[in-house]
């Protein structure tokens, strides 16, 4: 209806430096920027190529996490990143302190996941607009941001200008009715998602996520959900703020305080989408329906129920090549498969409520002969609360290895990769084929799945395992 | 960037969906502080066997994908990751131009800002170009026309991309020129503008 706007839209118009027309983008103002070691040493040397200065250093926040180590080394610390790794860190300091970039590096108390980091910081504002040069910036969406990932030459453009060039996205209200089930969990909906829609089934759209099952999440399990938007091929996901957020966010560093508090809590309670406001495309899914889910292909719309079985490809290419890559026959159901690895961790599942979920499970068991599972925080801050609570030592008990923060073994960019031919139950987002190392083969699940299969040495229903 | 008018060459076609950027260039060739030096990281684990030999079967080893500048694949191209890395291989193979029906939003706007044409295609020209793989196409980008023999076919793209393609022109330089609205803009009051 004419002038009720969506969530997206109105956070669209605020930042509209200039409104895009047939013949030029929008130039959208970036509110908040946060870098990394891998995608940003590129767009540093642009600048300094053009004699160009960093716009707005207080709106930029840089961290690493994608190829530095999370092992320690013999004296207990975190092991250095070496080669050219360590070539992106020192890359990373001196950009950093060259341009007057804040930079939370590897031995800082705040360093983490770079979308751990901002949230749990209190940067990730509602109604702002945040950008980084990793496609999983979506997740800060979850407090009602326009956030979304960008290239090296965009990071450059909004070192540079504070804006980028963009046109609007169009609106994709994904409708969650009912709650949850015990036991299954916000990764469990995400998936079911995806595997619905397919890969580029948003190609173009924000995301809104919408009703009662959303409403009822935890501001992390909001994060899980927006973070996978772009496995839906998204341009962003989103999720109105409420109390939930804004009881998330008081007090936390860089939120808002006194006044400053109250004004920014009056603005952002106007961000939901007004009632009528239309959007270009509907999606209804009933949450109390759902299962946890597990992919067994190589890309995250390869989704079923746990307890389902792997489809017939019925003559798609696509669907024999991943079986293929995937060892799997058609028509079997994955319950009960051996696996070699289980992951817990990255940006889509290692902050603290992921880990008390994945502790749950090994709480008193162990994890199974022949099974290497790794659990890696998401953050600094994860870390030292999962120790105050002692999760660490329910993890280290049942066998598995208790890691530093940083991504990890979700992408194979540092030194924790699967071995060619490994199956791996994986927490992060990614099932592409070699994501996880050259020839490794990955199930995506939620922590509780994950944890589920360590302990059994095999895929299995958490909700079983938990009996 | 170098301006890009036309482009005219043989196709190399690799008839798969949902090719991501792990597949394009895996993580492990993002270590890296270059934007230079990605040929061989180009689809490196279709490509090469652990050994460094080249695998026989792949589209990009055989003879005549040699000097080929078009890339034909199929639907949902470049999903997956931001890393623009995925273009910048996709180049240093030497291409110039990638077919398919649909691309990932992030893969197309990285494509467009270096000069690498993403041409959208309905599934009837795709499928004419995937049942002729080698066949000389010529990529028209000022009429945003790709012809296969006499058959043009039209592919999107915005005005403002094309501009930038056929004036070899990035786009900083066009946000740099706005320097009196962005400032302008931060000066306006924005209580939830914070930090």
């Amino acid at each position: 209806m004419e002038g009720r706007r969506t969530l997206l839209e109105k956070i669209w118009d605020a930042h509209l430096v200039s409104a895009e027309s047939d013949d030029t983008p929008a130039v959208l103002y970036v509110d908040l920027h946060l870098v990394h070691e891998v995608t940003s040493p590129q767009a540093f040397a642009d600048l300094r190529a053009r004699g160009l200065r960093v716009r707005r250093p207080e709106r930029t926040v840089a961290t690493m996490d994608h190829a530095i180590p999370t092992r320690s080394g013999p004296d207990g610390r975190r092991a250095p990143a070496e080669g050219a790794a360590a070539e992106q860190v020192s890359a990373l300091e001196r950009n950093c302190r060259d341009f007057g970039v804040t930079l939370y590096p590897v031995g800082d108390d705040r360093q983490g996941i770079v979308h751990v980091i901002g949230p749990e910081l209190g940067l990730t504002h509602p109604g702002s607009t945040i950008v980084c040069g990793d496609s999983h910036t979506s997740t800060h969406g979850a407090f009602g941001a326009l956030a979304f990932g960008i290239g090296t030459s965009e990071v450059g453009h909004v070192l540079a200008a504070q804006c980028l060039l963009q046109r609007e996205p169009k609106t994709f209200a994904a409708e969650f009715d009912g709650i949850l089930p015990r036991g299954v969990t916000a990764k469990d909906l995400i998936l079911a998602l995806i595997a619905r829609i397919g890969t580029g089934g948003a190609t173009g759209h924000a995301v809104e996520y919408r009703g009662p099952a959303i409403r009822s999440l935890s501001m992390e399990e909001r994060m899980t959900v927006c973070n996978m938007s772009i496995e839906a091929g998204a341009r962003a996901g989103l999720v109105a703020p409420d109390d939930t957020t804004y009881t998330y966010l008081a007090g936390r560093p860089f939120a808002p305080a006194g006044e400053a508090w109250e004004a920014a809590v009056a603005r952002w309670r106007t961000l939901p989408s007004d009632d009528g406001a239309r959007f270009d495309r509907v999606e209804r899914i009933d949450a109390s329906s759902l299962a946890p889910m597990i992919t067994w292909g190589t890309s995250p719309g390869m989704g079923i129920p746990v307890r389902g079985v792997v489809p017939e490809p019925d003559g798609d290419a696509g669907l024999e090549k991943a079986l293929r890559y995937m060892g799997l026959e058609p028509g079997k159901p994955l319950l009960g498969r051996r696996i070699d690895v289980v992951f817990i961790g990255s940006c889509t599942n290692s902050r603290l409520s992921d880990l008390r979920e994945a502790a749950r499970v090994f709480r008193g068991r162990k994890v199974a002969p022949g099974v290497r599972a790794l659990v890696v925080p998401g953050s600094e801050q994860v870390k030292r609360e999962a120790e105050v609570e002692g999760l660490d030592r329910v993890f280290r008990a049942a066998g598995a290895e208790w890691r530093e923060p940083g991504c990890s073994m979700c992408l194979a960019m540092n030194d924790d990769r699967l071995e060619p031919g490994q199956y791996a139950v994986s927490t992060s987002n990614r099932n592409f084929e070699g994501r996880q190392g050259p020839g490794g083969r990955t199930f995506l699940a939620s922590p509780l799945t994950a944890a589920a299969a360590a302990v059994t040495g095999a895929i299995a229903d958490p909700r079983e395992v938990l009996r | 960037m170098k301006p890009v008018r036309e482009i005219r060459s043989r196709t190399v076609v690799l008839p798969v969906e949902n090719v991501d950027t792990d597949q394009i260039i895996p993580a492990r060739f993002l270590v890296t502080t270059s934007r230079e030096g990605f040929g061989k990281a180009l689809f490196a684990d279709w490509r090469w066997e652990k050994d460094g030999r080249p695998k026989g079967g792949f589209a990009l080893n055989r003879p005549e994908a040699q000097g080929a500048r078009v890339l034909v694949a199929g639907r949902n191209f470049g999903c997956g990751s931001s890393r623009e890395h995925a273009v910048w291989a996709i180049q240093a193979g030497g291409f110039e131009a990638v077919v398919s029906t649909a691309f990932a939003d992030i893969f197309r706007g990285n494509a467009l800002k270096n000069g690498l044409v993403p041409v959208q295609v309905d599934e009837a020209t795709h499928a004419r170009l995937v049942e002729a793989p080698g066949e000389e196409v010529a990529i028209d980008v000022e009429a945003r026309q790709i012809a296969l023999g006499r058959v043009r076919s039209p592919f999107p793209l915005e005005p403002f991309a094309r501009y930038c393609l056929l004036n070899g022109l990035d786009e900083l330089a066009f946000l740099l020129s706005r320097e009196r609205e962005i400032a302008a803009f931060e000066a306006a009051p924005a209580p939830w503008r914070s930090p």
